[in-house]
């Protein structure tokens, strides 16, 4: 089944009688209706659905990542799932789809803008929505950016690497974690490390905590100065922090960094025997 | 007590005036759409304010765990440039269904002009047409003509009395529009429109039935406290309590709620989607129980709680 199918499928099981009537009717209706429609239709839908949890099960969210790899809508509200349901469901080509989105974000509230920037992955001529993608990176709201930036396999495929190392350095900036950021281990690129680095020492100047998922980007490209910062968290760090600092070490393509590294030999073994991870340190207990 | 400021105009307010309206006690608001201060001269202008009453303005008060809402319409001075009211009215569907908007707002008479007229009836028809409630602003010159002319025309154009509050009412009107059924808002402003003093006078002589108070906040001399310290005034000067909790809180609530779209449960318990979406924290939820009228030290105006 493809994307459109699977919300279908997935309302029609959730939604009362007189909402999934609604949402079946416009659906058709939308296939040949007017424009005026159309925007009205995308608004009432938090009006008609409501905004409970989607709630997938887990057999739902593996066929979710069948359907289009990479799309992981656990965190989905059901007027956010039938929003996209209606923009896939109105059926229109890659130029009469981005207009219509364009005009939809010009006028959307808040709930609607998280449901388009959500919807990314599943939109037609993919590469197409580079520019829409890149504006919401640059919302203030924080709702939104998580839209474009968390669980969302978009960015890594199409974001450029300056609007893709903006969205990373954004994300420490406002406080949300770069776990659920997809495609982060592999888009890291040596520009991003340095961009991180330079963070750190403007926070670290101001007496400021330094997330330690910021070293997750670092590791991979640390060399020479960058391996004295990480020496620095192993020596003054807080538990997750030194922890952070030494899978960023592990992970350092440098020799220098894994001598670092066995010099704890506490944390050196606690990486080799997968006693930390980076999945724990953005969640910590 | 809890406060609902049902008619202020955040867009011109600071993030102080946010936290100490959340420390006052106000949990939630309804931001009309209004003029700027200067006329707009294109419609672009026109979508982009609109917008960021359902987007950015909605996000700045969730973050100090105050609830906005807002209503959505072409005001009445800037009805008098036909070639944009034209356009506005155009796109003024795309907003009316969204998230939160609880009124066509706010909408009515200024100069009384021919112009406002045929505006007036064309979002009358809109309200109708989506099954919403009007918020209608009376004039601030010749205002007993202009309340009573809004009156007759939304009657005439089929939207029911229970549907219209009427805004800015003082001494003059306040009779009329109770005794043909309409809501009647009161804004209590430093030097123009109502003082709270006078605001105590008239709960005493017609109770707390389909009245409610506002500050109408926005970017000239106005005070967003407005609504706890006429609470405050009330108290002090005998209104009971149940009488000022319907007058600053309860019918408000009552009148926008019609709407469907503002429910008290929204900040009593909020839904977790809600929390997860929008809020950086709730002052319910933090457990916070702000004492009636309490007015935070920061503003130099804020020991003043009588408004001439």
């Amino acid at each position: 089944m493809n994307p459109l199918q699977l919300l279908d499928q997935w309302l029609k099981a959730r939604l009362p009688a007189d909402a999934g009537a609604w949402l079946a009717t416009t659906a058709k209706a939308l296939q040949s209706g007017s424009e005026r429609d159309f925007y009205i239709a995308i608004s009432l839908v938090s009006r008609k659905i409501g905004k409970s949890d989607l709630a997938l099960t887990s057999a739902e969210l593996a066929q979710a990542a069948a359907a289009r790899p990479g799309w992981d809508p656990r965190d989905w509200s059901l007027d956010q799932a039938a929003r996209v349901y209606l923009l896939l469901a109105a059926g229109s080509d890659g130029p009469v789809f981005s207009r219509r989105l364009d005009q939809l974000c010009i006028t959307a509230d808040i709930g609607e803008l998280v449901a388009f920037y959500s919807g990314l992955p599943l939109y037609p001529d993919q590469p197409r929505h580079v520019l829409r993608a890149a504006e919401g990176v640059r919302t203030n709201m924080k709702a939104v950016f998580q839209a474009v930036a968390h669980r969302n396999p978009y960015p890594a495929e199409q974001l450029p690497e300056a609007p893709w190392n903006q969205m990373v350095l954004k994300a420490l900036f406002i406080g949300i974690s770069l776990d659920p950021i997809v495609g982060l281990d592999r888009r890291s690129n040596p520009e991003l490390a340095r961009m991180l680095r330079d963070y750190a020492h403007e926070r670290w100047s101001a007496g400021r905590p330094v997330s330690p998922e910021l070293w997750r980007c670092v590791g991979p490209h640390a060399t020479g100065a960058m391996l004295a910062d990480l020496g620095r968290v192993l020596e003054k760090g807080t538990g997750p922090e030194r922890a952070a600092a030494a899978l960023a070490l592990a992970s350092s393509p440098d020799p220098a960094a894994t001598g670092l590294l066995w010099s704890y030999p506490d944390l050196s073994v606690a990486v080799t025997e997968n006693k930390v991870s980076w999945q724990a340190i953005a969640n910590p207990a | 007590m809890r406060f609902i400021d049902p008619h202020i105009h955040m867009s011109a307010r600071t993030t102080d005036d946010y936290e100490r309206m959340a420390a006052a006690g106000i949990v939630a608001l309804i931001e009309p759409a209004f003029w700027l201060g200067q006329p707009r001269t294109q419609v672009g202008s026109y979508i982009d304010y609109l917008s960021s009453l359902v987007g950015w303005e909605r996000f700045r008060a969730a973050q100090f765990g105050i609830h906005h809402y807002c209503t959505i319409g072409l005001n009445s001075k800037e009805a008098n440039n036909e070639a944009l009211a034209e356009q506005v009215l155009e796109i003024l569907p795309r907003y009316l269904m969204k998230e939160g908007v609880v009124a066509v707002g706010e909408i009515g008479y200024d100069d009384q002009t021919p112009v406002e007229d045929k505006y007036y009836r064309a979002q009358l028809a809109l309200a109708k047409e989506f099954g919403m409630l009007v918020q209608v602003h009376t004039p601030h010159r010749d205002k007993r003509s202009g309340t009573i002319k809004s009156m007759e025309v939304a009657v005439e154009m089929g939207v029911a009395p229970n549907s219209v509050v009427i805004d800015h009412n003082n001494e003059e009107t306040v009779k009329d529009v109770l005794d043909r059924g309409f809501w009647a808002a009161f804004t209590i402003y430093p030097n123009t429109k109502m003082g709270n003093e006078r605001m105590v006078e008239i709960a005493r002589m017609y109770g707390s039935d389909r009245i409610f108070i506002d500050s109408s906040a926005d970017w000239g001399v106005s005070d967003p406290l407005a609504v706890p310290k006429t609470a405050r005034l009330m108290l002090d000067r005998g209104i009971s309590a149940k009488d000022v909790e319907a007058i600053c809180y309860g019918n408000a609530l009552k009148a926008f709620g019609q709407s469907g779209q503002m429910k008290e449960e929204h900040w009593l318990s909020p839904a977790p989607v809600d929390q997860r979406m929008l809020f950086e924290g709730n002052s319910v939820l933090r457990g916070q129980t702000p004492k009636v009228g309490e007015v935070p030290s920061a503003d130099q105006r804020a020991g003043e709680v009588v408004f001439k």
